[in-house]
């Protein structure tokens, strides 16, 4: 139960997230090239998505539990902490945060001064532009779903969160046609890096051969510590920042 | 050939990411987890000490001036 509930509530994030920001480039396209070729190469890329999950989803409920765990583990983990370091250096003021408005901007200036060639009736930019943005944002989607639902026996309810989180971001998107720059995208990518962190840590070490005191349970301990852990290192990184500051205006 | 190292890459930056280091450092700790919990310790603790330490190297690089 309680894994199941974090299996639904991280894959929603994670894919809220990514969404958000394909949305970006999807607007983009449509503003700047047509609707016509943003849509059809958003729904290219869609099905391509749908066409992996299918494969792999499947392919990898064949391998005994332990080593995907441990495999999954490894490679949330690895993902994870890139996700996690990310947000610390963003909340600590050591990287720029996320800004989907200056995102939107720009591909919008790029996709416009774009040359035009038409294949089939597709303005061949617009679709390719789509395409990949949501292809490749998609990826990590699958990726989440896949790896987080086969390792915990459930790829459906893993597909619950993301097609909760496309729903919603759809929808909102449909509905103001701009980016979603009030969707508090820096707090949700660090949620989401605390998410998978807690889940590498978790499988990794069940895939490697120990077990945690309390079995599932042991999730929210997990949780508990990776959060306290990320917010003593922004405190230190946010001092080391105003120290900084400080010595380079005594020395100016 | 240029596509199959644009795929490799594309793999690359998405799993491993701006430092190899700390990929490097997963592995090793649950290599080491593994080695001690085939050898009948509790192991529970050992991958949240690697991840803190992981985490602490990868981030001080990060932002050494």
């Amino acid at each position: 139960m309680t894994a199941g509930v974090f299996l639904v509530l991280s894959a929603f994030l994670a894919s809220a997230v990514e969404m958000v920001e394909a949305l970006t480039i999807v607007l983009a396209s449509g503003i700047a090239r047509g609707w016509r070729s943003s849509l059809i190469g958003m729904g290219a890329a869609v099905l391509a998505l749908a066409v992996i999950v299918a494969a792999l989803g499947p392919a990898l409920t064949v391998i005994p539990l332990n080593a995907l765990r441990l495999v999954v583990g490894g490679l949330l983990l690895t993902f994870g902490l890139q996700w996690l370091r990310k947000a610390i250096l963003r909340a600590s003021g050591f990287k720029a945060l996320h800004d989907e408005d200056a995102i939107f901007a720009k591909e919008l200036e790029e996709a416009r001064t774009a040359e035009r060639l038409e294949r089939g009736g597709v303005d061949w930019y617009g679709f390719t532009l789509s395409f990949k943005g949501v292809l490749l944002e998609g990826l990590e989607v699958a990726f989440i779903v896949i790896t987080f639902g086969s390792t915990q026996g459930s790829i459906p309810l893993a597909a619950v969160g993301a097609a909760a989180a496309l729903v919603l971001v759809a929808g909102v998107g449909v509905a103001v046609r701009a980016p979603l720059a009030r969707v508090p995208e820096n707090t949700l990518k660090f949620a989401v890096g605390v998410m998978l962190t807690t889940f590498g840590i978790f499988w990794s070490t069940e895939g490697a051969g120990g077990s945690w005191p309390g079995s599932d349970a042991a999730l929210f301990g997990v949780l508990a510590f990776v959060i306290a852990l990320s917010a003593v290192f922004v405190a230190a990184l946010r001092r080391r920042k105003r120290e900084r500051f400080v010595t380079a205006d005594v020395r100016a | 050939m240029k596509y199959v190292v644009s795929f490799g890459r594309f793999w690359w930056d998405f799993v491993v990411g701006d430092d190899w280091r700390a990929a490097v450092g997963v592995v090793l700790a649950i290599g080491a987890t593994a080695a001690l919990a085939a050898g009948g310790v509790a192991v529970w603790w050992t991958m949240p000490l690697a991840v803190a330490l992981v985490l602490y190297m990868t981030l001080r690089r990060a932002t050494a001036p």
